[in-house]
Formats: structure tokens, sequence, C-alpha cells
């Protein structure tokens, strides 16, 4: 692979320096070894120390740098370099307050997260060993389980943008239904009551925007239609 | 940070459905006043009139503006919810674009009636 030469724009605000935020535009020399757009940045910062991003794991496990990549959300240790064109504009994810640069506060993503009560509830007292399962009931959790709450889905959401206190979005809905489709959870018509107000459910309009930026390919739709589903089955 | 329950109001299923239910019916009531139009003999004020002389096309043309109606309650109410932060303001659009609707909808009964 032979080099070339992307020219990088990029979202910088420093609240303790900047009066507002800026582009910075940065020709960087990208060789055969960069393989995702992470490690690009990581040449980045040795380029500018100043610019400031979240990474751990860099294998789409952690999810912690998510950011805008060309107007989608995405996370940077996933996108191929191969995949860009020559110019490259990142920016945070949208709709969360910015901390610095590519850095959000996830804060209010995370209250909602919470709201549903991610863990199972259970009545019974705790067996020997484990609760256990039926191959078919596990196999429910599949593509629900897996999420892990980089943010992308819920900050490409209209309906988070507009409502991020009221509306739970997508990734707090993806996890509710995991623990609605789970076997060994007591609190189905809590779980349910929780979200029966015209905001923190039906504030999805099922544009889709989640499935079409989940990194990890899930489908925080189909999890909401099979909670619409739950209530309607309850209510009948 | 606020520590209040931010889960108040339990209508949003019955909206939700109600908005499918009240589609549904709009969506048939259109299939069948197509062909009911399309069947008509002439295209002239008298045809017009007897279509709507029935019962039955009286009945379904009423249900379809309720059906309308509920619908546009919770769409354009949901759009003031959204965009309409200050309570004072939103209960007095909510306000306003209910007692619309219940006038429309005596409007309809009237002019139905009145063919």
């Amino acid at each position: 692979m032979s080099t070339r030469t992307i020219l990088f724009k990029i979202y910088r605000y420093d609240p303790d320096k900047d009066r507002a935020p800026y582009m910075q535009e940065l020709p960087v020399e990208v060789e055969a070894q960069d393989r995702k757009l992470l490690d690009v940045l990581v040449r980045i910062k040795a380029l500018d120390d100043s610019l400031a991003f979240r990474r751990s794991c860099r294998e789409g496990v952690c999810g912690s740098d998510a950011m805008n990549i060309n107007g989608k959300n995405g996370l940077a240790c996933l996108t191929d370099v191969a995949s860009l064109g020559n110019v490259v504009t990142l920016r945070p994810l949208p709709g969360l307050p910015v901390i610095r640069d590519l850095i959000v506060d996830m804060t209010q993503f995370f209250k909602q997260y919470h709201s549903i009560k991610p863990y199972v509830v259970s009545n019974s007292p705790p067996p020997e060993r484990e609760r256990l399962q039926t191959p078919d009931e596990r196999e429910e959790l599949n593509g629900l389980y897996e999420c892990i709450l980089c943010a992308c889905c819920s900050t490409s959401c209209p309906s988070f943008w507009w409502n991020p206190d009221k509306f739970v979005g997508p990734a707090g809905l993806l996890a509710a239904y995991r623990f609605l489709a789970d076997t060994r959870d007591d609190a189905t018509n809590e779980r349910l009551d929780n979200l029966n107000d015209p905001y923190r459910l039906f504030r999805c309009h099922t544009i889709m925007n989640c499935v079409d930026v989940c990194p990890k390919h899930l489908n925080p739709t189909k999890a909401i239609g099979k909670i619409k589903e739950m209530m309607l089955a309850r209510a009948v | 940070m606020v520590k209040r329950l931010t889960v108040g109001a339990h209508y949003g299923f019955r909206d939700w459905l109600g908005q499918r239910l009240t589609a549904t019916v709009m969506a048939l009531y259109t299939v069948f006043f197509l062909v009911k139009v399309l069947l008509l003999p002439a295209y002239d004020n008298a045809a017009w009139r007897t279509l709507f002389a029935g019962g039955f096309m009286k009945f379904a043309t009423f249900l379809f503006f309720m059906a309308l109606f509920y619908h546009a309650w919770v769409g354009v109410r949901d759009i003031w919810m959204d965009y309409v932060k200050p309570v004072g303001v939103r209960l007095f659009l909510h306000s306003v674009t209910f007692f619309v609707l219940v006038g429309y909808a005596g409007w309809v009964a009237q002019i139905l009636w009145r063919l």
C-alpha cells in the first residue's frame, strides 16, 4: 500500500482557552501500517498533543472512541482508513455537551441507561449455582446483550437530541428489551410501566438512524418494536 | 442534578395504539372512497350529493374525520411537546388545538347531515 495524504478537519474546543469551537485543518501523511482511523488519530496526537479524544481497547469492544466521522457516527478503531476519502471531517458525537475537542459529556446518556434498571430483577430466592435458561431462551438475548454503550446510536437520533432528559434513546431501549426478554427477570410489568409515558419509549418514530450507525450491527428499532408488541399483548 | 422521577403520564401506549388504529381506518376509508368516486355515474353536483345521501356513507365519512381528528390531536400535541417548552404557552396551544379539532368535528357533522 502506498502512502497518501489525508486532509483532516478536526473539531477543536478547549473551554479553558477557546472562546468558540473551530475546525483545525491538518494534512496527515498516512502510511501502510495505519489500518484504522484510530491509528491515524494516535499519529495526529504525536504531531499535536493538545488534541483530546477517548480511546482504550482499540478493537471495538470498549466503545470509547465513538465520534462523528464525515457526518456519520462510528468508532474510530473500526473505521478503515482505506474506506475514507482524501478529506476527513471529525466532530464529537452530536447532541451531547462537549467537554473538550472530541470528548463529550455522556452523563445524560448513562442516566437514561440506568433509568431502565439494566440488571436482572428476580423475586425468587437465589439458587445454589446459577439461574438457568434453555438454549432457546438464551437465543432471545442475542443481538441485545452485545451493546457496548458507545452512544453512536442515541447521539444520531433526533428524538434524543430534542428530549435527551425524557426520551430513553435507542441504546437504553435496546437494553430495556434485553431485560424484558430475559426469562430470569420478574419485573416485566414494572419495566413496561416505566416506559409507558409519551416520551420514554414513544418518542421513537422509527427513522432507524440507530440501526444505520451501530458499529456492532445491532438493531435497536427492532427491539423497540418488540417492546411495543409486549405492551400491546399486555393491554388487549 | 434533579432526582425527580421522569415517568409521570401513562398515556404513551394508548396514544401510540390510537394513532395506528386511526391510520388504519383512514387508509381503508380512502380506498373505499376512491372506489365509490370512480363508480359515480357522472361527475356533477347531483351525483356528489347522491354519493353522500346514504346513511352508511355518512357514517363512514364521519368515522374517517373522527379518526383524522384524533390522529391529528396526538400528532400536533407531540409537536407542541417537542418544540414548546414554557408550560403556559404549551397549555394554551394544546387547548387551541383541542377546541379547533372539536369544532371541526361539529362542522363535519353539520355538513354531512345537511347534504
